[in-house]
């Protein structure tokens, strides 16, 4: 059932964009609730924000570290390949041999778990659809490239990711604890926008 | 950060490509498009064809405002934050009665804490009538305490009547006889102190109005004034909140240091209305004060006046969606 729902949002998306090649959009559906990569990544970061995030709540205009991002894709990747976006994020397609190898650059100075649970997930949703795929994640700024292999651990791991963000959309909004990553959170004023009951 | 922009003259607007123009018989002025929040027109504004519907692309609103300067509508950008699940819990607390009357009930206690601070900085240094305003204040808190037992939004509103009534009574003690309010008088206002309060809370009205638009609350379902009020009836609810925080303190400051002397009012009966010197000295003041800030506690940070609106609404949409209980913002500082 799963996989029919997959296939025919696929079919729509093909037909709507200009460039209909060049575009995935990688969801797999558990029950009622769509998770896509962003939301894998969001579930590694935090569970409000994941909350938010699936429930339309966007309160910010594309942040700076958006564009940055982006950026430094353009410049530092230009000539790599084929451009293809998985939910709107740039990937280059790389074809080594009998695999494809789907790069993605990061922006961000250390190599991350969400990152890498994003780029799992999408090796799953490929794989769901048969094809044999490995991940390279680029950090730029550290000169690095990281190698991303869907082992049967990672991937029992992205499907249990995938029933736990799937319980956490259904449930109610999990309530924010102040984390590092929260200053540079778009959620940020909505989480913290209580003036009281805090020193 | 964006900016407001305030038209006080008559003109058109033009569009040339993606520039928009302000045009009259005294000149032509650019519009920064991307630098703007909000306009406020409060002279006659006609508009080439485009603009429209360019600056409702740009998700800028257009507030207007008639001859005396007060709220008359607004163009307000087709809405892009939506989040259908918000507007159904949004819904859902104005449907449920025991919900709603807790919001309408917040509102008023939000409007009536910082009526209580207000009298209170305003008497700070007044001996002469520093007991007068404290029994004005008792008076408030115990019309206060009768909101917990209110069966009803129409009963709340009642209490909220009074409440403002003691308030304009106390202001009639520390203001000058030149602004006493006596009755609160509505359109024409009779007096200074009418025309200054309803100008004043038609600019916290609209300012509320550009606030929501950047959330996805839907501005037509409220709480304490009915949905059918007006159109955009939750810029009514939360305006009550901060009416006490921008505009009473500006009309006390414009009253206290003077400055609405000559040519500041017009019209014929006996001169209450502001001239167009006289908005341009309030929405000085008005924009300076939207701009000002203060540290916020739970946000570790200095954020401004207008941020706090945006602050509010976010603590209303928490609140709707079963995250956090809204508790209204009460003067801090
Ligand atoms: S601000 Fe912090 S708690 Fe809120 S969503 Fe962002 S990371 Fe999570």
């Amino acid at each position: 059932m799963s996989d029919e729902t997959t296939k025919e949002k696929e079919k729509s998306f093909d037909g709507s964009l200009s460039e209909p090649e060049r575009s995935i959009h990688a969801e797999v559906f558990l029950g009622s609730v769509r998770i896509t990569g962003v939301k894998v990544n969001y579930y590694h970061v935090c569970e409000t924000k994941l909350w938010l995030f699936s429930h339309n709540i966007s309160l910010e205009k594309e942040s700076d570290n958006v564009a940055i991002g982006k950026m430094l894709h353009e410049d530092r990747y230009k000539k790599n390949s084929k451009n293809i976006t998985i939910d709107g994020i740039s990937i280059d397609f790389v074809k080594t041999g009998k695999k494809l190898e789907i790069h993605e650059v990061k922006k961000s100075k250390k190599i991350d778990v969400a990152d890498r649970a994003q780029l799992l997930f999408y090796l799953y949703f490929l794989k769901k659809k048969g094809i044999d795929a490995v991940g390279v994640l680029n950090y730029p700024l550290l000169n690095k490239t990281e190698k991303i292999e869907l082992t049967p651990e990672d991937e029992a791991i992205t499907e249990k990711d995938i029933k736990n963000i799937k319980n956490i959309v259904l449930g109610s909004m999990p309530p924010p604890e102040r984390k590092r990553i929260c200053s540079k959170c778009a959620y940020k004023e909505f989480c913290f926008c209580g003036d009281r009951d805090r020193v | 950060m964006r900016e407001d922009f305030y038209i006080l003259q008559d003109g058109i607007l033009k569009r040339k490509e993606n520039t928009v123009y302000f045009e009259n018989k005294e000149g032509r002025k650019i519009l920064p498009i991307n630098k703007i929040s909000s306009i406020f027109a409060y002279g006659n504004l006609s508009f080439s064809s485009g603009v429209v519907s360019y600056l409702s692309k740009e998700g800028i609103p257009i507030h207007f405002f008639n001859y005396y300067g007060f709220y008359e509508g607004s163009m307000y950008p087709r809405e892009t934050l939506i989040s259908g699940d918000l507007v159904i819990q949004q819904a859902e607390h104005y449907l449920n009665p025991e919900r709603r009357l807790y919001l309408a009930g917040k509102f008023i206690e939000g409007a009536c804490g910082n009526i209580l601070r207000n009298l209170r900085y305003y008497a700070r240094n007044r001996e002469d009538i520093q007991e007068a305003i404290e029994s004005y204040a008792t008076s408030i808190e115990s019309e206060l305490s009768c909101l917990e037992g209110a069966k009803a939004v129409p009963s709340m509103m009642r209490t909220e009547g009074k409440i403002r009534e003691l308030y304009y009574n106390a202001l009639d003690e520390i203001f000058p006889e030149e602004y006493r309010i006596i009755k609160r008088t509505r359109r024409p206002p009779e007096n200074k102190m009418n025309t200054l309060i309803s100008f004043g809370n038609s600019l916290v009205y609209s300012t509320t109005l550009s606030e929501i638009y950047n959330t996805q609350l839907n501005p037509t379902i409220s709480y304490l004034h009915e949905p059918f009020e007006r159109r955009f009836s939750l810029s009514l609810d939360v305006s009550e909140i901060f009416k006490p925080i921008l505009v009473d303190r500006i009309i006390f400051k414009l009253v206290n240091k003077n400055m609405l002397g000559g040519n500041c009012f017009r019209g014929e009966i006996g001169n209450m209305l502001l001239s167009e010197k006289g908005k341009k000295i309030f929405l000085k003041e008005y924009d300076e004060k939207l701009k000002t800030t203060i540290k916020h506690k739970g946000l570790n940070q200095s954020v401004s006046y207008k941020r706090l609106i945006r602050l509010e609404l976010y603590k209303l949409s928490k609140h709707v969606l079963g995250a956090e209980e809204y508790k209204p913002l009460v003067m801090w500082w």
